[in-house]
């Protein structure tokens, strides 16, 4: 047991840290519900006044996100559509290759297979910006600029950090259990799909959770490969919003904007979250 | 049903271990055969070689008359018991065993989904049935929905029985399935795979390190050291006719004893004693160093003043010796003798006047005894038993 100081003293931390961790996203939300001015004069002087939202203006919500774009709605819609193809697209891609490519090396034996494995986690080494004109260059000669295809595709052919989390995961499955699937007719494939990846759930979690937030809110591929307007992922279009207004004039929509764009990754992981911390708690497979 | 035959079968893993070495044997339809052998012998290797999850090194393996060296194990229609279990833990009891047959519907796939609905729903009903049967069978119906972690030892293994009958398999394989389980659950369990064997009258291949699970349960009996075959045979005749000293002191319990000395002219002669051999029983009579096996219960252990009536007894000789220690089964005990330099045991209805440390005569039966050649692995040397 710990002593009753210590444990004051934990939960102190514990709550400054939220507080701190909590601030921007509550200023966000109090400025999401001003008025024009309001927001504009809590942006420029904060103090108090700016975290208490009185009358609430919840109109901002809509307003914000019809007025996305040049079109009224269509602006907000595509660029949702677009972030929910990729998005989806790029976290079911990364989860399949991954496990995958983890029960591979886990599990099959292969000439190769040991330096293959220390190339594929040597790539986590690399800064995205190393790799970032190399890769424009491809997909350009590939003529895949303007096209989700770039954002997409590159998900189906594994992530090394996912690779390496499966694979730790995957050799602690019992080799038995392996053996009674293939005995009972599976073969690599079907041991893959209905043993591997129902066994690997917690993984799985923790792998579409950060694949879809990041592939959500990534910023710099989207921008980089798509060039029209009706191809932009929401944090493209949020940022074309920021340029649209200017400045601060509409910074009550913009934060109205920018909360609702954060919805799917709030949700999803507050849904994913019981796997995701059984995942973390323990990790070997009892038969 | 088949037939099951190894024909010079080796396997040598990376590194040179040569887990299983030129075992030949055949085992015949509806045999129920068991491996045996201390740990690490190679007797899982073999097992796993017929069932396909291991390469085979060296020499054919067939079953049903067809060699299978290069089918993969679902083309070669084996079940499998594992020791520990291997359940699916993410699938229901139910799911468990209907597993490997729903791999083997012929309207399983997409077309089975599109173009034959009744002759799939057919196919599913039936294996429903097969299930809901099978697991009457082993008393496992109750259990039918629950997820194998919520299942004790015993249920598992059970269920695991369940999952390999339900599929109705040429062959039989099961590694040690019970060593996980306590001592009288085992018993239990040892019965229940003999009636089912009785029952369905499949071909099973059973391994074990458990000499006495495999004396029970074998029809015959495969005895392996060291990757060799040692003997195959009935557990009857690995009992009574051991081919070497190994087999002789593997099989049964209390351990055989084992005196090295030499024969010399129709005695078997060691430091402390001579006892001579009934020229009926070894009617071609070997000479030099030879080591005579004993069972225990071939041993007598006389109290001295009874001593006199039996020691010119004619199917044996009686020694001098001491107690070393007494172990108590209830009806009868185990008598720890040292005769000379030598340690013996013997099996003996109570005698209350035997104290540890007393001098005793032993009496050696030698109805039953063996000569074999020196050395750890000697061969038996030819006694009556192998005349005719
Ligand atoms: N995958 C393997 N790689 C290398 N050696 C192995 C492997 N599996 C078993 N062996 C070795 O082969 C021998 C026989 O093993 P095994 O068949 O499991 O014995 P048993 O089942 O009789 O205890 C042992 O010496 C063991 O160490
Ligand atoms: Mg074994």
């Amino acid at each position: 047991m710990r002593s009753r100081t210590e444990k004051t003293l934990i939960y102190a931390l514990l709550i400054a840290g939220t507080v701190t961790f909590l601030f921007p996203l509550w200023w966000m939300v109090a400025v999401s519900l001003k008025t024009p001015e309001a927001a504009q004069a809590a942006t420029v002087r904060g103090g108090i006044a700016s975290l208490v939202p009185t009358d609430p203006q919840w109109h901002n919500y809509p307003d914000a996100l019809m007025q996305m774009g040049s079109v009224r709605w269509t602006g907000f819609l595509d660029a949702l559509a677009n972030s929910v193809v990729v998005t989806i697209l790029a976290t079911a891609g990364t989860a399949l290759s991954s496990s995958l490519v983890g029960m591979a090396f886990a599990r099959m034996r292969f000439r190769g297979s040991r330096p293959m494995f220390l190339v594929m986690l040597g790539t986590m080494m690399l800064p995205a910006q190393v790799t970032m004109i190399p890769l424009f260059i491809l997909f350009r000669n590939l003529g895949w600029i303007d096209t989700f295809l770039p954002l997409v595709v590159p998900a189906f052919f594994g992530n090394a950090f996912f690779i390496f989390m499966y694979r730790q995961f995957i050799a602690q499955i019992p080799e038995a259990l392996l053996e009674a699937a293939r005995l009972d007719g599976q073969g690599w494939f079907g041991i893959w799909w209905r043993v591997i990846l129902p066994l690997t759930r917690p993984v799985t979690a923790i792998t579409a959770v950060f694949t879809f937030i990041f592939t959500w809110n990534d910023f710099l591929a989207p921008l980089i490969y798509l060039q029209s307007d009706d191809q932009a992922t929401l944090s493209v279009a949020l940022n074309s919003f920021r340029n649209q207004y200017g400045g601060i004039t509409k910074v009550n929509l913009l934060m109205a904007a920018s909360l609702t764009t954060m919805v799917p990754c709030i949700l999803l992981f507050l849904a994913a979250q019981k796997q995701f911390i059984e995942g973390l708690g323990k990790g070997a497979v009892k038969g | 049903m088949a037939t099951i035959e190894l024909n010079c079968v080796s396997k040598t893993y990376t590194g040179d271990v040569r887990a299983v070495r030129e075992a030949t044997l055949a085992f015949r339809d509806g045999e129920f055969i068991v491996l045996v052998g201390p740990s690490g012998c190679g007797k899982s290797t073999l097992l796993r070689m017929i069932a396909g999850l291991e390469a085979i090194s060296g020499g054919t393996v067939a079953i049903g008359g067809r060699v299978v060296n290069e089918l993969p194990p679902k083309d070669r229609d084996v079940a499998m018991v594992f020791q520990n279990y291997a359940l699916y833990p993410h699938m229901t009891v139910e799911k468990n065993m209907a597993f490997g047959l729903l791999r083997r519907r012929k309207h399983g796939g997409i077309s089975g989904l599109l173009f034959h609905r009744a002759e799939r729903r057919a196919e599913l009903a039936a294996i429903d049935r097969k299930v809901l049967d099978t697991a009457r069978t082993l008393g496992i119906e109750p259990l039918l929905a629950r997820l194998p972690r919520a299942l004790s030892g015993g249920q598992r293994q059970r269920v695991a029985l369940g999952r390999a009958l339900v599929r109705e398999p040429q062959v039989f394989l099961f590694d040690e399935p019970l060593s996980n389980l306590d001592a009288r659950l085992r018993i239990e369990m040892r019965a229940e795979i003999r009636e089912l064997h009785r029952r369905t009258k499949a071909s099973m291949v059973y391994v074990t390190h458990d000499q006495e699970e495999a004396m029970t349960l074998a029809d015959r009996m495969v005895v392996m050291k060291f990757g060799v075959v040692q003997q195959f045979g009935t557990p009857g005749e690995c009992y009574a006719r051991p081919a070497n000293r190994f087999v002789a002191g593997f099989v049964g319990t209390p351990v055989m004893n084992f005196i090295e000395g030499r024969v010399d002219g129709g005695a078997f002669v060691a430091a402390d004693m001579r006892v001579t051999l009934p020229a009926a029983r070894w009617p071609r009579m070997p000479a030099g160093p030879a080591t005579l096996g004993v069972r225990p219960d071939q041993l007598r252990v006389l109290y001295r003043a009874d001593a006199g009536a039996s020691s010119t007894a004619a199917d044996g000789a009686s020694v001098a010796a001491t107690v070393r220690s007494i172990e108590r089964l209830g009806d009868r005990m185990d008598v720890a003798v040292m005769i000379g330099g030598t340690r013996m045991t013997a099996r003996i209805e109570n005698d209350d006047r035997l104290v540890e440390g007393g001098s005793v005569l032993v009496h050696i039966g030698l109805g039953a005894a063996h000569l074999f050649a020196s050395g750890e692995d000697g061969a038996r040397l030819g006694d009556a038993h192998d005349a005719g």
